[in-house]
């Protein structure tokens, strides 16, 4: 888990004195776990585990971006946007209604709007990268809210029930969500899941942390540093297309919500509840977040107040998130031993 | 002809508001390097909290005729919220920006319920006081004398903020930090004082601009998002931290916005973040910016 450890506010490494625990295994103990949920969970508790599978997907696009490669994109909701309403276009205006062909189609069309977008944007970093990453997104948004006839305006559009490998499932929404699209999802979050590991331990991983860590100095070793972080946000774009269509199969509905910057904002929010420096981390944020925004708003409706003074303490005095908690934690313990 | 005074004066009355928010930005930027994204807070606070002076004011037995001046002391005196926030951020100075951005971010997010929890969810205008000072006819077009009037006083603020950091010994020292806080602060600048006196002008920029914008258009719950956007685009155009590009940039927005409501309503936002794209792949430090990398 630490060999993505990005250090951004402690001056001092933290001792890592326990065995290593590989994010991938992480991951799939993670995966087992919510593979034996159905069995236990109530609908409810089910149904927010669908959106949350979505997010854990766009986070660990997200993630390779910004973990990874120290790209902090202010308007990756763009991309669940994209993903939602190639969903919902397929869906209700052209009948294509094999998921299959969604998922696909999503990734293709948000391939090709992140290589647009990208090539303008990963010659800038820091705040410049994240601030033009917000700007589109809001362009996005404002051609989502403004164009009726296109997009249904505020309004959105309907995204139809899709066929699961060519099947046709009966019975309620619920029944629907939680029974085979529950496990479908799950089995797309454990194969995007692996492939980003792979993704982040190949040469190509190694070479936008490099990136990361010293772009100047990647470039010199002979890094192509634009050519990478434009791979790199091409591919964050992909798994957030795939993330948004999820979502929006879930709520059945494309809203421009979606595209909206303070989504994005929520989800570095996410990111950096998890722990954007571990592999792991973006997803459990994710899943902390979904649970934490749900308990809010049944007790309150000043909901926003709660998560934004949870974010604000987060911030301040657990910028590593629960995963670089986890981690104090256990090397105190093994410190102790 | 009169269609494009209309919009000129339209986008001019918009553009000085923005102004004011936007030079808040850009001096809390320029200064502390942070990307203030509850700017939009403070707008919408000094929106609402005018709405409330104004109101209790009237009550006193203000006559009408004055609620220009107190609005613009409802903006100054609500600014100083600016003081107990400046001791949060402090936190994360030294770190790295998405820190920064994050928090202000959780900001942007408490701010919007405690205005619900304050002032309700439904939009609250300020009764009949828009009127008050009458019409004005500018090249044959009526504008109401209030829009002359905060342009006028954007004007005045800008001028004045122009005055205190080039020609005051305050100025100086602020500019001093914002080149290098660390050499500032070796030539005996108690640099902390400065961010706290930035951090809090910066915030009564924003409010002033939102307690002059409130009475001709409500005060709601969404005008802190939607405004941070706005005046993102103002300082990407004009270029970050640049006080001038500010300016230009405001000018750019508000005229453009200005525009496209009376021609093209469906490119109203469109049509500025067109702007900014097209201003970030020609001019990528902005039309004022030093280097963006």
């Amino acid at each position: 888990m630490s060999e993505q450890s990005l250090d951004l506010s402690l001056t001092t490494p933290v001792k890592r004195t326990w065995p290593r625990v590989k994010g991938v295994w992480v991951l799939i103990g993670l995966i087992a776990v919510m593979a034996l949920m159905p069995l236990v969970a109530s609908p409810y508790a089910l149904l927010l585990l669908v959106p949350f599978i979505g997010y854990a997907i766009a986070l660990f696009g997200f993630n390779l971006l910004f973990g990874t490669t120290g790209l902090l994109s202010f308007g990756h909701a763009l991309f669940l946007g994209v993903g939602a309403y190639t969903a919902s276009t397929l869906t209700s205006k052209f009948g294509i209604l094999s998921f299959e062909l969604i998922v696909l189609t999503s990734a293709v069309v948000s391939a090709l709007v992140a290589v647009i977008i990208g090539v303008l944007c990963v010659r800038y970093t820091r705040i410049f990268f994240g601030m033009l990453t917000l700007a589109f997104g809001m362009l996005f948004h404002s051609f989502l809210f403004k164009f009726y006839s296109v997009t249904g305006g505020d309004q959105g559009m309907r995204v139809l029930r899709p066929l699961l490998l060519g099947m046709e499932w009966r019975g309620g929404k619920t029944a629907f969500l939680t029974g085979p699209f529950y496990y479908y999802v799950l089995a797309l979050l454990a194969l995007l899941g692996v492939a980003m590991w792979r993704i982040t331990q190949s040469p190509f991983g190694l070479h936008l942390k490099a990136i990361r860590e010293n772009a100047g100095k990647a470039a010199y070793v002979g890094v192509q540093i634009f050519r990478m972080r434009l791979a790199a946000f091409v591919i964050s774009a992909v798994y957030g297309g795939i993330g948004g269509t999820i979502l929006a199969v879930t709520t059945g509905l494309a809203d421009p919500e979606l595209a909206y910057w303070t989504h994005s904002g929520n989800l570095v929010f996410m990111a950096v509840l998890g722990g954007s420096g571990t592999f792991i981390g973006p997803a459990v944020g994710a899943l902390a977040f979904v649970l934490l925004q749900d308990f809010v708003m049944a007790i309150t409706q000043y909901w926003r107040f709660v998560m934004g003074g949870v974010l604000v303490l987060l911030v301040i005095f657990l910028p590593q998130g629960l995963s670089g908690a986890v981690e104090m934690l256990w090397s105190r313990k093994g410190g102790d031993k | 002809m009169t269609g494009l005074v209309d919009i000129v004066l339209g986008g001019t009355f918009h553009a000085a508001i923005l102004f004011l928010v936007a030079a808040g930005l850009q001096l809390v930027f320029g200064v502390q390097k942070i990307v203030n994204l509850a700017c939009g807070s403070f707008y919408a606070l000094g929106a609402y909290f005018g709405i409330t002076a104004v109101a209790v004011a009237v009550k006193f037995g203000l006559p009408p005729v004055l609620f220009f001046p107190v609005l613009i002391l409802a903006g100054l005196v609500i600014g100083l919220v600016g003081l107990p926030i400046e001791r949060v951020l402090r936190t994360v100075y030294r770190r790295d920006e998405s820190y920064q951005l994050l928090l202000t971010f959780g900001l942007l997010l408490m701010f919007q319920d405690v205005f619900r929890f304050t002032w309700g969810a439904t939009p609250r205008t300020m009764d009949n006081a828009y009127m008050v000072y009458g019409t004005a006819q500018v090249m044959g077009v009526q504008v109401p004398t209030y829009n002359l009037l905060v342009i006028a006083a954007s004007i005045g603020i800008a001028l004045a903020l122009g005055l205190f950091l080039q020609r005051t010994k305050m100025g100086r020292i602020v500019r001093a930090t914002a080149e290098n806080r660390d050499m500032a602060e070796g030539l005996g600048v108690n640099a902390s004082k400065i961010f706290a006196l930035v951090f809090t002008v910066g915030c009564m920029l924003g409010t002033v601009g939102g307690a002059l914008v409130v009475p001709s258009s409500a005060a709601s719950l969404d005008m802190a998002v939607e405004l941070v956007v706005e005046a993102f685009a103002v300082v990407v155009i004009g270029g970050l931290g640049s006080m001038r590009g500010a300016l230009a940039g405001a000018l750019i927005v508000g005229l453009m916005r200005a525009a496209s409501i009376s021609i093209m309503p469906e490119m109203e936002l469109l049509s500025v973040y067109l702007v900014v794209v097209a201003a970030l792949i020609l001019r990528p430090a902005g039309l004022f910016g030093k280097v963006a990398t």
